[in-house]
């Protein structure tokens, strides 16, 4: 994904974020939002493999072996950071505690489903920490390319890849539009700037509630 | 009774077909100088619960490798290809679970429960052909503890007692899987004598632990 894709996903994430707040961050598109942190908000990153405060990665030659992220690479521990067993890492996640979780997607739909775990017979990495993220966090954002390399809408009436929670996702950060789950449906709350809702609505297979006011990022 | 052994002999109490908890985190406290020794020993047809298989080259990916490993209980293949092709070639059995159920499961048999009640994997694959409970209003997975032989972990520092200290992110699943094992093994960079560890900075006490094993780098 281009640069500037990554970080107009990132910085409109970005913006979700309140002071305070614990947030976990997927692997991948999701860390581009560490990036972006608004003046003045100040959260603490937690990392399922058992950490709250996490920090930037190290300079070369700093690296500790007993200090990674959930994706193996080296961090960094922030003043006020905490270490903790696996168990404990998902009472966070799981019990509620996790303000904020935001992952990437291979699908969504407009029920609020999302699949990222497995395409059968193709890949199989397993669920991870994905499954209790999604189902314990308070709030779910989804942040990836609103198409496929091919060009195909990710943003689907109904998931057909196994799912990793159902109707958890709150809101869907792409580098086209930002979208709302409701009960209603998904909202089209903005598009990015440049593109017209003609162009996002023929870019997505879900149904999209097209409010009066659509905003940019 | 001194709980302090050799690398080998802590080794050469696991069989074929043991059931193992390993402990670590994508290789960041993983018990290298123990999974090393089994793969020199190449005990065959073991069961591993573990988070993640790790790399080809580190961790619990070394014991896959030299194809040791029949069945695993994991909630994360993606670092390892190897045993993602042993899984499509059915060489191995692998059960996904996602991992804050695994610790749960794990902590479950080290605490004496038979199961956990849990929403994760509701609507997914992860509830097919289990029983479904509504408690206070919710629905949850009834999910069975893991059983397993013996807890291999990693810890930084052991008093002779066994209690043992973690440093940073190293800590990770290891003293959730020392609670599991019938018999636990825990390796250490550091073994000191009994009071030299401050009892308000010990993870895991010692009970948990029937033998320390010194990492080869440790003293």
């Amino acid at each position: 994904m281009a640069l500037d894709k990554r970080a107009l996903i990132g910085r409109r994430i970005a913006l979700e974020l309140k002071d305070g707040d614990y947030v976990n961050l997927g692997i991948g598109l999701p860390t581009e939002v560490a990036n972006h942190i608004p003046e003045g908000i100040h959260v603490l990153f937690q990392s399922e493999n058992g950490m709250l405060g996490v920090g930037p990665a190290p300079m070369a030659g700093e690296e500790d072996k007993d200090l990674i992220n959930a994706g193996g690479g080296y961090v960094t521990a922030l003043q006020g950071a905490s270490y903790f067993d696996s168990a404990t890492s998902f009472a966070v996640i799981r019990g509620g505690h996790l303000d904020i979780t935001v992952l990437g997607a291979l699908q969504v739909d407009q029920e609020g489903n999302l699949a990222n775990w497995m395409i059968p017979g193709k890949l199989v990495p397993g669920m991870g920490g994905a499954m209790d993220l999604v189902t314990g966090a308070k709030k779910v954002i989804v942040a990836m390319e609103h198409c496929d390399k091919s060009g195909n809408s990710k943003i689907l009436k109904k998931c057909t890849l196994p799912l990793t929670a159902k109707g958890r996702v709150s809101l869907i950060v792409t580098d086209m539009a930002v979208l709302e789950k409701s009960d209603a449906g998904l909202i089209l709350k903005e598009i990015a700037s440049g593109l017209s809702i003609e162009d996002v609505v023929k870019a997505t297979e879900a149904d999209l509630i097209i409010p009066d006011k659509v905003g940019s990022f | 009774m001194s709980k302090i052994i050799s690398i080998t002999d802590a080794v050469a109490m696991i069989k074929p077909h043991s059931r193992l908890f390993i402990g670590g985190f994508l290789a960041c406290g993983a018990p290298e100088g123990i999974i090393d020794e089994i793969v020199n020993a190449e005990i065959k047809d073991l069961h591993m619960v573990v988070i993640a298989s790790d790399w080809e080259n580190r961790g619990v990916g070394k014991l896959v490798v030299k194809r040791l490993i029949k069945s695993a209980q994991v909630s994360h293949l993606g670092t390892n290809k190897e045993i993602q092709n042993q899984m499509n070639a059915g060489e191995i059995q692998i059960e996904l679970v996602p991992q804050g159920t695994l610790m749960e499961r794990v902590r479950a048999a080290g605490a004496g429960l038979g199961g956990i009640l849990t929403p994760t994997g509701l609507g997914t694959v992860v509830e097919d052909g289990k029983q479904l409970i509504e408690q206070d209003g919710k629905t949850y997975i009834l999910e069975p503890a893991i059983q397993g032989d013996f807890a291999l972990v990693k810890a930084h520092k052991a008093d002779k007692l066994g209690n043992l200290v973690y440093r940073h992110t190293a800590r990770n699943s290891n003293p959730i899987m020392a609670m599991a094992g019938k018999i636990t093994i825990a390796e250490v960079e550091e073994i000191v004598e009994v009071g030299e560890l401050d009892p308000e900075q010990v993870v895991t006490p010692g009970v948990f632990v029937n033998y320390i094993v010194l990492s080869k780098e440790g003293k």
